[in-house]
């Protein structure tokens, strides 16, 4: 008996160290891909370069600061309004046209930032049809604010970026359900009071979340502003990188980007401090107040507005440019382009899928600070302008192979040259060091709304942790990954440099043909490639619409 | 242990790792956009039969990845859309000196490096062009009169983090020394009439629509714009034509230190200098053949001839990093 | 060997304090015990401990004589064959009320015994013809017979309960609390619960033991925690009463205020040291004769008995 429960017990005992720690091996394992090139980024720090210092700190780098914050507060400011205003009044108002704006709300999403610069550049530049239009009518001056400009560039990103506050706080507010908003009622509150005192803060980790995406990206950004010529701290990047040939200070200048982004970050857990943000009971479908008389129409003209500028008028003017050039244009490679596209983007989407996953089941396991301080690291890659990334990407990969090859040589007196640089697997890697954030969310969201309870239930049912996952997390968690899985693939498929810089031989894609396009000038001709991923991106958006309704619609079977 | 690496490594190489490149094959990692190369190495295959594999990217992510390939690298060429990024590989070691008497003899001196580790393929030049509705070509004279107070607020220029303005500045920092080039450049950001443009065609655009006079630009935009409209009321200005001449630019290429398929892409070199390549290479972008013996298209030529700098184009390169900082604390963005 | 379950001096660590410290307690097949005390003393980590959530920092667990936990061990929960009724159900949303209980049965949905199972554990908690409702079109004391009729399925040898019935109303509270102790016997199943209301603790454990501060304070019957609780926790936490300062003049005599009060055992305390005598309120009868007298400072009235607060006036 003695000698049965011991051989029992070893081996189990060494079977539930491997579920228990095999799992946190493999975040640790996802996080360290994440941090070997930030590391690599960091380590610019061990060679001085002071003279770039010296130059940028002399001449540029106060003003580059300076439009960095500007562009920030701008960003923040707007998405925060525009996302929370609008997630705001198709849940909880009822207008003429919400059910429409709903989901076309959400669209824009599927624009790449750099394409609808180039767009309204062209459409409202000077020398674009609007304010030629406007000199030929009514002389001279037309009076239009020039686009070139901080609010400019402003305004472009805080159109691209909304919709990522605008649908994690939908969500949210749709997840609040009935119950609270109807309590702060009973208290004494008004309706405004109800949604500021009480909506609000309980949609705040959602907001923060879809904030500091939308900033992340904008300090990230270097396409969009370039079109713009507004220089922001990556042009400092770039500057010591392509005109300095300094890729060490470069790097320099790109961690303390990453710094700044970590702090933030931090700052925030931090004022967030111990609050719980669990949604109480089931949810309800939430009561929608109709708008009175003429605000009703406001909420329309609103919503109208921002959808036709940041969709309906890229769309447009990209289908109109692409027209003329449609038959030089589109051949049989054009079909490659599409494929390849696609395929990396699903490919990529479920890889990071998996590893956000991942990170969240075991941060749920194990909510001790070395396991928050792994999906923090593993998270940052957003942050990190996409040139930046690929070539810390790259430097990983290449430094891998040299070490493999040199492993190679020693014991079979060969080296095999390229092994991992140059293949898929960099690629990927890349795409998920970049996007691990962006499908983050969305599960750590619905991984909060699952009690812990049901895992523990599942297992004294003789659930192994496996069968946890399959048959209790992933039924539950499906609204989550979907929106997980679309935003990545949106976003894969968007990615330009470190596809560029990493996809092996003869995997172009349509963001390729993009840039191959635009860094030539010829705007018309990238037009194709831009509304054809505007589309692609607009099937996977149209999905997840029909299923974000899942909060309220689903009833019986949710 | 061995066996067990031995599978890993034929795992990742069978699964994960880049086709293996075969011996009729030459890999090119190209800065010049796929649209301008790929016609041309598509006649050489069809030619000669060996497949070339080739990636896009901007010059420095290429360059940084060449480098930290090492000898791993599977480039055997690299091609630059100027010539500073060459210089600048060749200063990193990543490039491999040539000894081929078909390449010197044509390729001018002046548009190859003098060691021998790069050689310029088509020559960009960067010339003024003005509005032909306002400007009289005869207050035209060269990229410093440009600073002259009379064309205050009559002049768009295109950003200077574009290498073709870092090269330009370059090499009037050569002719003129530092001090007179900051003056030029401070003179030029005087007259400004609107922040500098991100391309070349936008600050063309902005003059067709009189929002400034002049601008300067590579005359492949141009010579795009006015394939559109014929008629388009804008005109090309050759400055400097009594000193130094215009200035210059090559897209150009070198072999790579570690290439595996050196003699092959000796040979692609060799030939794309020659008649038959240069035409069409050149040709694609309307852009000028460095070879002296081929002719420009009927479209180019009509823009009329012009003297071109003679200064060995590999001084962009060298002042490249001392132009952008003289750009920097004159305040041209 | 007889004990289904055994808990030797198991110690159990949070945020390093110890949270359950030393607790060791036996248990026989088919018996029902409970584990009572005032929220945090521990009693839910010791029952999680025994389902496999909580690790040890000291002690073992045995299940009908098998270790499954130890400081260094510990079999994963899905191995111990325990059932397990959370205190908020843990019903699983997605799926219906005969998926949530057909969940441990880990056989081919359509399998005949398996649907049989289900139906005859629908009949049993009385929710016939609700298998195909999902957990939320369900009222709450519906939700508790699920959770209940999903831990008896896969037939487990010991059933824990955290709470079962903290989220019900007072009436219905008692009336499950009944039905489920008829199940289980029914059934013949073990089952350990946890919770902090002494009423359903002596409805439902033949053997109830009284935590606090993460220790065990005393692991006997209803009659005897309430009429001899083995410290002043115990005596304070179960029941109601009132402490008489006291002096114990012979080994079963002690004087109090309220006068000579002759007990069934000896102490064998030195004569004259002060004791504490805890009087319930079923010990004291109304004597209109009586030489005490006191005032009522205060009135429950409970239906069938009401309880009178008493001010002494000798000052007790």
């Amino acid at each position: 008996m003695r000698q049965v429960i011991d051989q029992g017990g070893t081996g189990s005992s060494r079977r539930s160290f491997c579920a228990r720690q095999g799992w946190r091996l493999a975040a640790l394992g996802i996080a360290a891909i994440v941090a070997a090139p930030l590391l690599l980024v960091f380590s610019g720090w061990l060679q001085p370069e002071g003279e770039v210092w010296r130059h940028l700190a002399d001449t540029i780098l106060g003003g580059l600061i300076v439009n960095t914050l500007l562009l920030l507060a701008g960003v923040g400011i707007g998405v925060l309004l525009l996302g929370v205003g609008l997630a705001w009044l198709t849940t909880l108002c009822e207008f003429p046209g919400r059910r429409f704006f709903e989901w076309a709300l959400m669209l824009p999403l599927a624009v790449p930032a750099y394409v609808f610069a180039f767009v309204v550049l062209g459409v409202f530049d000077f020398s674009g049809p609007v304010q030629t239009f406007m000199r030929e009518a009514f002389g001279a001056d037309s009076g239009l604010p020039n686009v070139r400009s901080t609010g400019g560039v402003i305004t472009v990103l805080v159109l691209v970026l909304y919709p990522y506050v605008y649908m994690l706080t939908r969500s949210a507010f749709l997840t609040q359900g009935r119950g609270t908003l109807e309590a702060a009622r009973i208290l004494g509150l008004g309706p405004w009071g109800a949604f500021f005192r009480v909506a609000l803060p309980m949609a705040r980790p959602a907001i923060v979340a879809g904030v500091s995406l939308a900033l992340m990206e904008t300090l990230a950004d270097f396409g969009t502003v370039a079109v713009f010529n507004y220089d922001t701290f990556t042009t400092a990047i770039y500057k010591a990188w392509f005109g300095f040939f300094n890729l060490q200070a470069a790097s320099q200048l790109a961690s303390l980007l990453l710094l700044f982004v970590a702090l933030g970050l931090i700052g925030e857990s931090r004022l967030r401090g111990r609050a719980r943000y669990h949604e109480t009971s089931r949810t309800s479908q939430p009561a929608r107040q109709p708008l009175p008389g003429y605000r009703a129409w406001l909420a329309t003209a609103t919503a109208s507005l921002v959808f036709s500028f940041a969709f309906l008028l890229p769309l447009v003017q990209l289908l109109i440019w692409a027209w003329s050039v449609l038959a030089e244009d589109m051949d049989g490679r054009y079909l490659g382009l599409l494929g390849h596209t696609l395929m990396l983007g699903a490919i990529a989407a479920l890889l990071t899928v998996s590893g956000a996953l991942l990170l969240g089941l075991v941060r749920r396991r194990h909510p001790d600070r070395l396991t928050g301080s792994m999906v923090r690291v593993a998270t940052l890659g957003y942050a990190l302008p996409g040139s930046v990334l690929a070539v810390g990407v790259m430097l990983t990969f290449t430094g891998l192979d040299n070490f493999l090859n040199l492993l190679s040589r020693l014991i079979y007196g060969t080296s095999p040259g390229q092994i991992l640089g140059g293949s898929l697997f960099a690629l990927l890697m890349a795409y998920l060091v970049r996007f691990l954030a962006v499908a983050f969310g969305p599960i750590e969201g619905g991984l909060n709304r699952i009690r812990p309870s049901l895992a523990e239930a599942a297992r004294t049912l003789g659930a192994t942790p496996y069968q946890v996952l399959r048959r209790v997390y992933l039924p539950l968690l499906r609204p989550g990954l979907l929106t997980a899985l679309l935003l990545v693939l949106v976003d894969v498929m968007k990615e330009m440099p470190a596809t560029l810089l990493l996809r092996p031989f003869g995997w172009d894609t349509l963001a390729v043909r993009i840039y191959e396009m635009t860094s030539e000038g010829e705007w018309e001709r990238a037009a194709l490639p831009s509304v054809t991923l505007v589309l692609l991106g607009l099937l996977p958006v149209l999905l997840l619409v029909r299923r974000s309704g899942y909060g309220h619609s689903r009833g019986r079977k949710a | 242990m061995k066996r067990l690496i031995q599978t890993l490594m034929l795992i990742t190489a069978t699964t994960l790792a880049a086709p293996v490149v075969s011996a009729e094959q030459i890999v090119v990692y190209s800065a010049r956009n796929e649209h301008l190369i790929k016609p041309v190495f598509d006649r050489y295959t069809q030619k000669t039969g060996v497949e070339i594999k080739y990636i896009t990217d901007k010059e420095g992510p290429l360059l940084a990845r060449l480098k930290a390939e090492g000898a791993n690298t599977p480039a055997d060429m690299l091609i630059t859309v100027d010539a500073g990024n060459l210089w600048h590989a060749a200063q990193e070691g990543v490039l491999a000196p040539l000894e081929s008497e078909t390449l010197l003899a044509n390729i001018p001196a002046h548009l190859r490096d003098p060691q021998k580790r790069w050689f310029g393929l088509s020559v960009r030049a960067r010339t003024i062009v003005y509005s032909s509705e306002r400007v009289n070509p005869g207050e035209l004279s060269s990229y410093e009169d440009l600073a002259d107070p009379k064309w205050r607020k009559r002049l768009c220029l295109r950003t200077s983090k574009k290498v073709y303005n870092q090269s330009l500045v370059a090499m009037m920092m050569e002719r003129l020394g530092k001090e007179q080039a900051e003056e030029v450049v401070r003179g030029w950001v005087a007259n400004l009439a609107v922040p500098p443009f991100s391309n070349d065609t936008k600050a063309m655009e902005a003059v067709l629509a009189g929002q400034c006079d002049v601008t300067i630009v590579n005359t492949y935009y141009f010579g795009r714009m006015q394939s559109k409209d014929p008629a388009i009321k804008l005109a090309l200005y050759w400055p400097n034509q009594a000193d130094s001449g215009v200035h210059v630019n090559v897209s150009g290429a070198g072999i790579t230190r570690h290439a595996k398929h050196k003699q092959a892409a000796i040979d692609l070199l060799e030939w794309l200098s020659s008649t038959t390549a240069q035409e069409m290479f050149a040709g694609l972008n309307m852009e000028y053949p460095v070879n002296p013996e081929v002719e420009t298209a009927p479209q180019v030529q009509a823009w009329g001839d012009f003297k071109g700098d003679d200064t060995n184009i590999a001084k962009a390169g060298e002042l490249q990093t001392e132009a952008v900082m003289l750009m920097d604390r004159a305040g041209y963005r | 060997m007889d004990n289904l379950l055994e808990l030797n001096d198991i110690c159990c660590r949070y945020e390093q304090s110890n949270v359950v410290d030393g607790l060791t307690l036996h248990m026989a097949p088919g018996s029902l015990s409970c584990l009572l005390g005032p929220s945090g003393c521990g009693k839910t980590t010791a029952l999680r401990a025994i389902a496999g959530f909580q690790p040890l920092c000291g002690g073992a667990i045995r299940l009908a004589g098998d270790l499954v936990s130890a400081s260094d061990f510990s079999l994963p929960p899905e191995k111990r064959g325990l059932g397990m009724v959370f205190q908020d159900y843990a019903l699983f949303p997605h799926l219906t009320v005969a998926d949530n209980i057909g969940f441990g049965l880990g056989m081919d949905r359509r399998r005949p015994a398996r649907t049989g199972r289900i139906a005859t554990l629908l009949e049993l908690v009385g929710l016939t013809g609700y298998g195909r409702r999902y957990p939320h079109e369900l009222s709450g004391g519906q939700q508790q017979r699920v959770a209940l009729a999903r831990a008896l399925a896969p037939e487990p040898r010991l059933l824990l309960l955290d709470e079962p019935f903290s989220n019900l109303d007072v009436d219905l509270r008692e009336r499950l609390a009944s039905d489920v102790r008829a199940i289980l016997k029914h059934e013949g199943i073990a089952a350990v619960f946890v919770t902090h209301d002494q009423h359903e603790a002596f409805v439902m454990g033949e053997q109830i033991g009284v935590m606090n501060g993460g220790r065990l304070r005393q692991w006997d019957s209803a009659f005897n925690l309430y009429h001899e609780p083995a410290d002043r926790f115990v005596a304070d936490f179960v029941g109601q009463g009132r402490f008489l300062h006291g002096r114990l003049v012979e080994p079963e005599v002690v004087e109090t205020p309220l006068g000579r009060i002759i007990g069934n055992r000896a102490y064998n305390w030195p004569k004259g040291c002060g004791v504490e005598v805890l009087l319930r309120p079923d010990d004291v009868l109304i004597d209109g004769d009586s030489e005490f007298r006191g005032r009522v400072v205060g009135r429950a009235f409970r239906g069938a008995e009401t309880l009178y607060t008493l001010q002494m006036e000798q000052g007790g």
